[in-house]
């Protein structure tokens, strides 16, 4: 019998609540290295809170997170070094507006990693230029469009070789002609085999580039499967009406 | 008949007396408030409690009584500074609560993705502040700062009235013997003003000089 491979990400029976609000209710979910698992949902079904719960932005109450085997430890230097292994790229970029496109890039692996500065800095020109930026490496963020922005942070979530990477609505706050600038970059991610996990609303991403989806509605997970089955055949009627709300809009 | 010139060495060492009473208190308080404001955002209850009791004690009773406290009231419990010393830890403790606030303001103007982008990507809490929101809060700081600074300079002249020989208290003195009145302390206005204006001039270009743009 082949042994059975453990997930890079699990996510077991997880609850998160903010006071009376339950964002996130009894969610499952393993993710396995290489894996890419698009997230859709209503606008307040918890996927942003299970994003930050994953490398504990949030802490949850119940249940328990393990990536790579390793449950995730309190707050402290332990959780530092492991949340380097999940990468996030948020909505809003959040680059660091007083550093250069290249000092984004360096700084965690220099402060985090303790990478030499000028290994740092070749890695990062590396993979600014994998993210079709090379020209801007010194620009500032505030001279950078959205979706060069969002292509820099990538980027910098990618100079920490993390396991997995998380996408919170990365698209989301771009500029129509912006987007496929950016789902280029992470279906190029995709395939050369990064375990990601996917908050979007682009469905032609999930279709292209998403080995299962999830559904997610109140903080449940309400179904999982592949893009196929998700679009082609939805089990539940929840699923079907926001099928039909995203798709003719 | 004296003139103005004969307490010339006099109005110089009140002068100094005055500034390094000024800088003593103020780095003190930078480095006083510097700490409070980290307790104050930092994540840890207790420090968090102890930076809020301290700041809303200390901004909300007159320099003047905290100069007669530790100066009256230190001697009976057995601790005894000297009178300078004595003023520039009260300026420092003073306008610690002050240092805390401008510092604490400034942070806030950094947006929270900063520190949540540092956080994600594996800084620890000191190495976010330090490498991330503090450099982005530092131009917002500088008026601030300015403003602690000259309040400083200001209260300094408070020394006067627990017998220090600043600026104010030189002034007084000369008028005990030559009777100048307002004039002489008009004179004195004047030197506190242009050290205070020509501190916000300062503060003025140092803020230009730094803009990050967003
Ligand atoms: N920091 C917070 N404090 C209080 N409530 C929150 C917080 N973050 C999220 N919530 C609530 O949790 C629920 C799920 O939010 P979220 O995870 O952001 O959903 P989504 O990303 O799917 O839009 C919502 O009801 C939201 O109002
Ligand atoms: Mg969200």
């Amino acid at each position: 019998m082949p042994p059975v491979a453990v997930p890079l990400l699990r996510v077991d029976r997880v609850t998160k609540s903010f006071g009376a609000v339950v964002a996130v209710s009894d969610v499952s979910l393993d993710v396995a290295a290489g894996e890419v698992v698009v997230i859709v949902g209503a606008s307040g079904s918890g996927k942003s809170t299970l994003c930050r719960c994953i490398n504990r932005m949030e802490k949850h109450e119940a249940g328990t997170i393990t990536i790579d085997g390793a449950e995730l430890p309190e707050e402290g230097r332990a959780l530092a070094s492991l949340r380097a292994d999940v990468g996030m790229v948020f909505q809003s970029f959040n680059l660091f507006s007083h550093l250069t496109a290249l000092e984004n890039v360096m700084l965690a692996p220099v402060m985090v990693r303790k990478t030499p500065k000028h290994v740092a800095a070749e890695d990062a020109k590396r993979l600014l230029a994998r993210v079709g930026l090379a020209d801007k490496v010194n620009s500032r963020p505030s001279e950078l469009s959205g979706g060069q922005q969002q292509r820099v942070a990538i980027a910098r979530a990618l100079a920490m070789r993390p396991k997995v990477l998380l996408f919170d609505e990365p698209t989301s706050a771009l500029d129509p002609e912006m987007v496929s600038e950016v789902l280029d970059v992470m279906v190029e991610l995709a395939k050369d085999g990064m375990t990601m996990v996917v908050v979007t609303h682009e469905m032609g991403f999930a279709r292209r580039a998403a080995d299962r989806i999830v559904y997610m509605d109140e903080g449940r997970v309400v179904e999982i499967g592949t893009p196929e089955e998700f679009f082609t055949a939805p089990t539940t009627e929840r699923a079907r009406n926001f099928l039909s709300k995203i798709l003719n809009h | 008949m004296s003139t103005l010139a004969s307490y010339f060495g006099q109005i110089m060492v009140g002068l100094g007396t005055a500034l390094s009473l000024t800088v003593i208190g103020f780095a003190g308080a930078l480095v006083l408030g510097t700490i409070l404001a980290v307790f104050r955002i930092g994540p840890i209850t207790p420090l968090r409690l102890v930076g809020t009791v301290y700041v809303e004690v200390l901004r909300n009773i007159p320099l003047l009584c905290l100069l007669i406290l530790f100066v009256f009231g230190l001697p009976d419990i057995g601790i005894v500074f000297d009178l300078y010393t004595t003023v520039a830890i009260c300026l420092a403790l003073f306008n610690a609560a002050f240092v805390c606030e401008a510092i604490r303001t400034g942070i806030n103007t950094v947006p929270v993705g900063q520190a949540e982008a540092a956080r994600a990507l594996g800084l620890t809490f000191t190495q976010s502040l330090r490498t991330v929101v503090l450099p982005q809060a530092f131009q917002s700081m500088i008026q601030p700062l300015v403003n602690v600074f000259i309040g400083v300079l200001l209260g300094s002249s408070l020394a006067s009235a627990v017998g220090v020989m600043d600026l104010l208290g030189v002034a007084q003195f000369i008028n005990l013997h030559q009777a100048w009145g307002i004039g002489l302390f008009a004179a004195a206005a004047a030197v506190y003003a242009s050290i205070a204006l020509g501190m916000g001039f300062l503060g003025g270009r140092l803020e230009r000089k730094v803009a990050i743009s967003r």
